[in-house]
């Protein structure tokens, strides 16, 4: 079971937690602007990376706030954890 | 077996002799002493024999002293039974009533009474085995002040010292010392010592889950409340794994016999339970670790031959020692079979070549024992569930670990460390490292500094390389059928070569073509050997063609297919178990019953039952009750001598014709506050909200981005800034988070928060032409005229009761229809006010098999059942409710390719031409015609296309007649068509209708 490190509630284990998918994929600001390609790229295209992934979380059963962690999809080690909104990361600089 | 117990020696053994313990086998009497399992207790009676082997019926003995158990297996007889325990740590107590299995149990029909329970905790440094490695790891750790989780499986802490009591450890017999290091760790205030527990699963975050034996050992005198066993959830900051090694059997002919046996299992009997499984024994040998059965078995008295595989026999101070002892030994042979049925009569011993081939003629050596050593497996399974690495350590001939996982840390014989010396060293060492990394260090500056892991290092190197890699012994006869690999699956050499034979190159295929290691012993016993194996069947080409991939495999240089390291091109070398790999290890380590993971979690603590204030009532007038979600609802109230067809029409007339009221308290509830609430809700419901006025209500749908309906409700609007929503019964949890994480992640900058209040609110809908009459008589403050008291509009009143109110008029049957919500601790009494002001109306309770009955006939969707993820506003036939002038989430999905043009599935109504047939729900409807010779038996010769299934199906008393709402594709232009359902094997015409039936003009909704 994982621990995450909620922003705001401190290291929690993983059955309080709700997964949000890929982080910084933004609802587009004009849907309607973009053609069905462009659209069924934000509606069913998420990246798939082995390695270090910026995803959602959510801390359903705690301070129900959304917040985004860096989580290596091979060995499932979270990184970084930093708020909603926050920029990710620069992964180059090394965990 | 009668009472003497004639195989116990004199002196020796852990096992306490003032204490005899009485066991039955199958019926038959034993006597035992406390500190005996059920397998020493045997032994030490003569009775190394078992159940027979599953599938082949062979006679089978005891092999090992450990988990590792493959045949000797019970049934321990009890308030409920309990089948496949291994007899080899089965702690031996008073009370003990077994059968003994032919290796498959029987599942106890009867409910488990006992208690089980569940632990979780966090730790500084858990270590897993209590062996010298883990005990030295542990009191190093605890000698800093972290706190410590010990878990030992065994009912005694030593590990191998068990085996060895009289070994000097640290200057003291081992079994003081062990006695010296449980009482400093006692001693240890934030030491927790957990025997009985095994640590099966390794997960993330170094959360190690283990069960424990809690009651049984106490001979029933546990207590009340004291749980049979109980599951610790431990999430330690460091883990240690000292989880020693397995002793592998060696692969001959007839190799099942009952007195053949590992030779560290010789030892363990002998050593710590005083019990000596033969007195003229073989030992059979591939590596040094053989001979000290040899020694155990001279010292208590029997006579011993030793057969040892390799031509050079063994290092030098092993030979020294045989020769001081006496020992016979004969180099470069092996036990090639054995002469025995139900018991080992005598061993045929031969020259072997290098390929295991036999050189010359074998002879025959009585004996009623054959100690077998095919060298050690390191018991990596909780390092490998976490992925960590393996590699084919091709001296030590076994898979050892690689490098630990991160935060965790191994010693002893799990990395290949074979002396309890070595040991020692290094779970000193890594008790003190684990320590250091959680932020605990000795502050008497008593550690131990002499820690020289570079020297255990060296002599592992040193020690290593002389075990003999024997995967295979021929036969006198020729051919494998009795030279058993997995003797738990009673799989053979010649199962494996059917194997390979048949094209599986992958250890992974080979173990499901024969089932190797899928026993409860899960490969201890055979899936080294079997790999083995593989190394002489797989060479040249068929090495080449082994898939990549598996644990502790090598790593492939090159392209995926590309040879593994040391196979070259042509001939036919042979590759190392390295090229093949491991299966995967899996949780658990040893079997667990459910009824131990389930805990307390049975019954009614299973999950939680929602009750709404009314719920008593509902019991006392008989409802039936149907679970919505953690919800228990009324279904239906049958009166006496009603069925639920009687029932449910009854309800039915009551809400058409009179009035009816149901407790709808279950609806999702959510209150959406803040000054752009109304602009909030506009992006989220497919319909406009933001100038919805106060006092009134809106029917909403909400769509995921694809356009696919998620939920539906109605709005109100209580203030400028405040709205009150409604979700399905099922929904509200996912409602709030949708609404929650939109606002959060998407706009922030909205000023709007939703709460839940469920809870806070009891509703009750009162339905059917008299319901207003109904609402007059509560609510007298209240002008409920039809002038004054419009459709989708709400009132703030206090009712005749004195409890303030707020009531809508709403409809989910197209009834004139109020719903009066007031806050819960008030849900009751509203409810019983409402039947008594309706009581000269014959006001009627209904269920929710009503209410979906009538929302049917009026063709309002349940989201879920007549939608699946797939289902959009229009096909639902509520283009009505999408905004033409406003962006939603999901819209831009409606002028995607896919939701233009004809083939969308669409909600219609269906009727079958039975009028009395009520369809299945999910029965498939076809075109008419679309069936040709099909007549429903077997497969059709062809795929018959499906046009789409019915989602709802109920009879209608309205209509007098079955009817159904389907989702079809392009429903709405088949309105008239006839045509097939699909179901059961049977076949009925329907015809397609639109989907509303009842009032299409919808009259009826305002009285």
């Amino acid at each position: 079971m994982l621990i995450i490190d909620c922003p705001n509630c401190g290291p929690r284990p993983e059955t309080e937690f709700g997964y949000g998918g890929q982080a910084h994929v933004a609802y587009p600001a004009d849907p309607h602007a973009l053609t069905d390609e462009e659209w069924a790229q934000y509606l069913f295209y998420r990246d798939n990376p082995k390695g270090s992934y910026a995803e959602r979380w959510v801390h359903s059963a705690g301070c129900r706030k959304w917040f985004n962690a860096v989580r290596d999809t091979r060995t499932y080690e979270i990184s970084h954890v930093y708020r909603q909104g926050d920029p990710r990361p620069d992964l180059s600089k090394g965990a | 077996m009668g009472a003497t117990q004639p195989q116990r020696l004199e002196v020796g053994g852990a096992i306490d002799r003032s204490r005899l313990v009485e066991l039955v086998v199958d019926g038959t009497t034993v006597m035992g002493f406390a500190g005996d399992t059920v397998a020493s207790a045997l032994v030490a009676n003569g009775a190394l024999r078992v159940g027979n082997s599953i599938y082949r019926g062979r006679p089978r003995g005891i092999l090992s002293a450990g988990v590792e158990e493959p045949n000797a297996f019970v049934l321990v007889k009890g308030e409920h039974d309990e089948s496949m325990l291994p007899a080899t740590t089965l702690e031996l107590v008073s009370g003990l009533d077994l059968r003994l299995l032919d290796g498959i149990g029987v599942l106890d029909q009867k409910p488990d009474p006992a208690e089980y329970d569940k632990m979780h905790v966090h730790t500084d440094v858990a270590v897993v085995g209590a062996g010298p490695a883990g005990l030295a790891a542990a009191r190093e750790a605890a000698a800093t002040g972290a706190r410590v989780v010990l878990f030992e499986q065994d009912f005694a802490l030593g590990g191998s010292l068990l085996a060895q009591p009289d070994d000097l450890v640290e200057g003291l017999p081992a079994a003081q010392w062990v006695e010296r290091v449980r009482a400093e760790l006692e001693a240890a205030p934030e030491v927790t010592v957990l025997t009985r527990t095994t640590a099966f699963g390794s997960y993330d975050s170094n959360h190690v889950v283990a069960v424990e034996k809690r009651a049984e050992h106490l001979h029933g005198t546990a207590g009340d409340g004291v749980s049979r066993q109980r599951i610790w959830h431990v999430t330690a900051g460091q883990l240690v794994l000292a989880t020693g090694a397995f002793e592998r059997p060696i692969v001959f002919a007839d190799n099942d016999v009952p007195g053949i046996m590992l030779a560290s299992a010789v030892v363990g009997y002998i050593g710590r339970y005083a019990a000596l499984p033969g007195r003229d024994a073989v030992v059979f040998t591939t590596n040094d670790s053989g001979y000290a059965a040899a020694h155990a078995l001279v010292r208590a008295g029997a006579t011993v031959q030793v057969v040892d595989a390799r031509d050079g026999g063994p290092g030098e101070r092993v030979a020294a020692a045989a020769t001081a002892a006496g020992l016979t030994v004969r180099t470069g042979s092996a036990v090639v079979g054995v002469d025995g049925d139900v018991a080992v009569e005598a061993a045929w011993i031969a020259r072997i070549d290098a390929d295991g081939a036999l050189v010359g003629d074998a002879e025959r050596v009585p004996c009623d024992l054959v100690a077998v050593s095919g060298g050690w497996t390191p018991n990596v399974s909780l390092h490998s569930q976490r992925q960590g690495a393996l590699h084919w350590d091709d001296d030590l001939a076994g898979f050892v670990p690689t490098a630990p996982v991160r935060d965790q840390h191994l010693a002893g014989a799990v990395r290949g460390t074979y002396w309890t010396e070595g040991c020692l060293v290094e779970g000193a060492a890594v008790g003190q490292t684990a320590a250091a990394a959680v932020g605990f260090t000795r502050e008497d500056g008593c550690a131990a500094t002499d820690l020289d892991v570079a020297a255990v290092d060296e002599e592992r190197a040193a020690r290593a390389g002389r075990t003999r890699q024997l995967w295979l012994v021929e036969s006198r006869e020729g051919g494998y059928a009795t030279h058993f690999v997995d003797l738990q699956r009673d799989n053979t050499a010649a199962d494996v070569l059917r194997a390979t034979g048949a094209g599986m190159r992958s250890v992974e295929h080979v173990k499901r073509y024969t089932s190797i290691s899928t026993g409860v012993d899960q490969g201890r016993i055979g899936a080294v050997n079997a790999i083995g194996l593989l190394t002489r069947l797989l060479t040249g080409d068929d090495a080449r063609a082994i898939p990549p991939g598996q644990p502790g495999q090598d790593e492939r240089v090159g392209a995926p297919g590309s040879a593994p390291d040391g196979i070259p091109a042509g001939g036919a070398p042979r590759p190392t178990p390295g090229a093949i790999g491991n299966t995967t290890f899996r949780a658990p380590f040893t079997p667990v019953a459910f009824v131990a993971l389930a805990g307390r979690s049975r019954g009614e603590l299973f999950d939680a039952a929602r009750t709404t204030p009314v719920h008593p009532w509902h019991v006392d007038h008989g409802a039936r009750f149907e679970d919505v979600g953690q919800w228990k609802r009324p279904w239906y109230y049958p009166r006496p001598g009603e069925d639920m067809d009687a029932a449910v029409a009854r309800e039915c007339r009551a809400a058409r014709e009179g009035v009816a009221f149901m407790d709808a308290t279950t609806l999702g509830k959510i209150e959406i506050r803040g000054g752009d609430a109304g602009e909030f809700l506009n992006r989220v419901y497919t319909n406009a909200f933001k100038k919805l006025a106060v006092g009134k209500a809106r029917y909403g749908v909400m769509c995921k981005p694809d356009g696919m309906v998620f939920d539906d409700g109605v709005v109100l609007r209580l203030a400028e800034d405040r709205y009150f929503a409604t979700t399905t019964t099922g929904g509200a949890a996912r409602v709030l988070e949708w609404l929650e994480e939109w606002s959060q992640t998407e706009w922030p900058e909205l000023d709007v928060v939703c709460t839940s209040v469920t809870e806070q609110w009891a509703t009750v809908a009162v339905v059917g032409p008299r319901s207003r009459d109904v609402i007059a008589r509560l609510a007298p403050d209240l002008d409920v005229s039809k002038e004054a008291f419009g459709f989708m509009e709400f009132r703030e009143t206090v009712l005749a009761s004195g409890i303030p109110a707020r009531i809508c008029r709403i409809t989910f049957s197209g009834e004139l229809a109020f719903e009066i919500n007031v806050p819960t601790w008030f849900g009751l009494t509203v409810w019983e006010d409402v039947a008594a002001a309706g009581a000269d109306f014959d006001i009627t309770p209904y269920g929710t098999e009503t209410m979906h009955v009538l929302r049917a006939e009026k063709a309002y969707p349940i989201v879920g059942q007549d939608t699946d993820g797939t289902v959009t506003p229009q096909d639902l036939g509520m283009d009505w409710i999408v905004s033409t002038t406003k962006d939603f989430i999901g819209k831009r999905s409606y002028s995607r390719a896919s939701h233009q043009g004809a083939g969308r599935k669409q909600l219609v109504s269906v009727l079958p031409v039975d009028r009395s047939l009520r369809l299945p729900e999910g029965a498939q409807l076809v075109e008419s015609g679309a069936l040709g010779d099909y007549t429903g038996e077997g497969l059709p010769a062809r795929p018959i296309p499906m046009l789409g299934h019915v989602t709802s199906s109920y009879h209608s008393q309205a209509l007098g007649r079955s009817f159904g709402l389907a989702l079809v594709k392009d429903g709405r232009n088949r309105i008239g068509q006839t045509l097939i359902a699909s179901f059961e094997g049977r076949f009925a015409e329907v015809e397609v209708a639109d989907a509303v039936l009842y009032d299409t003009e919808g009259a009826r909704r305002d009285g």
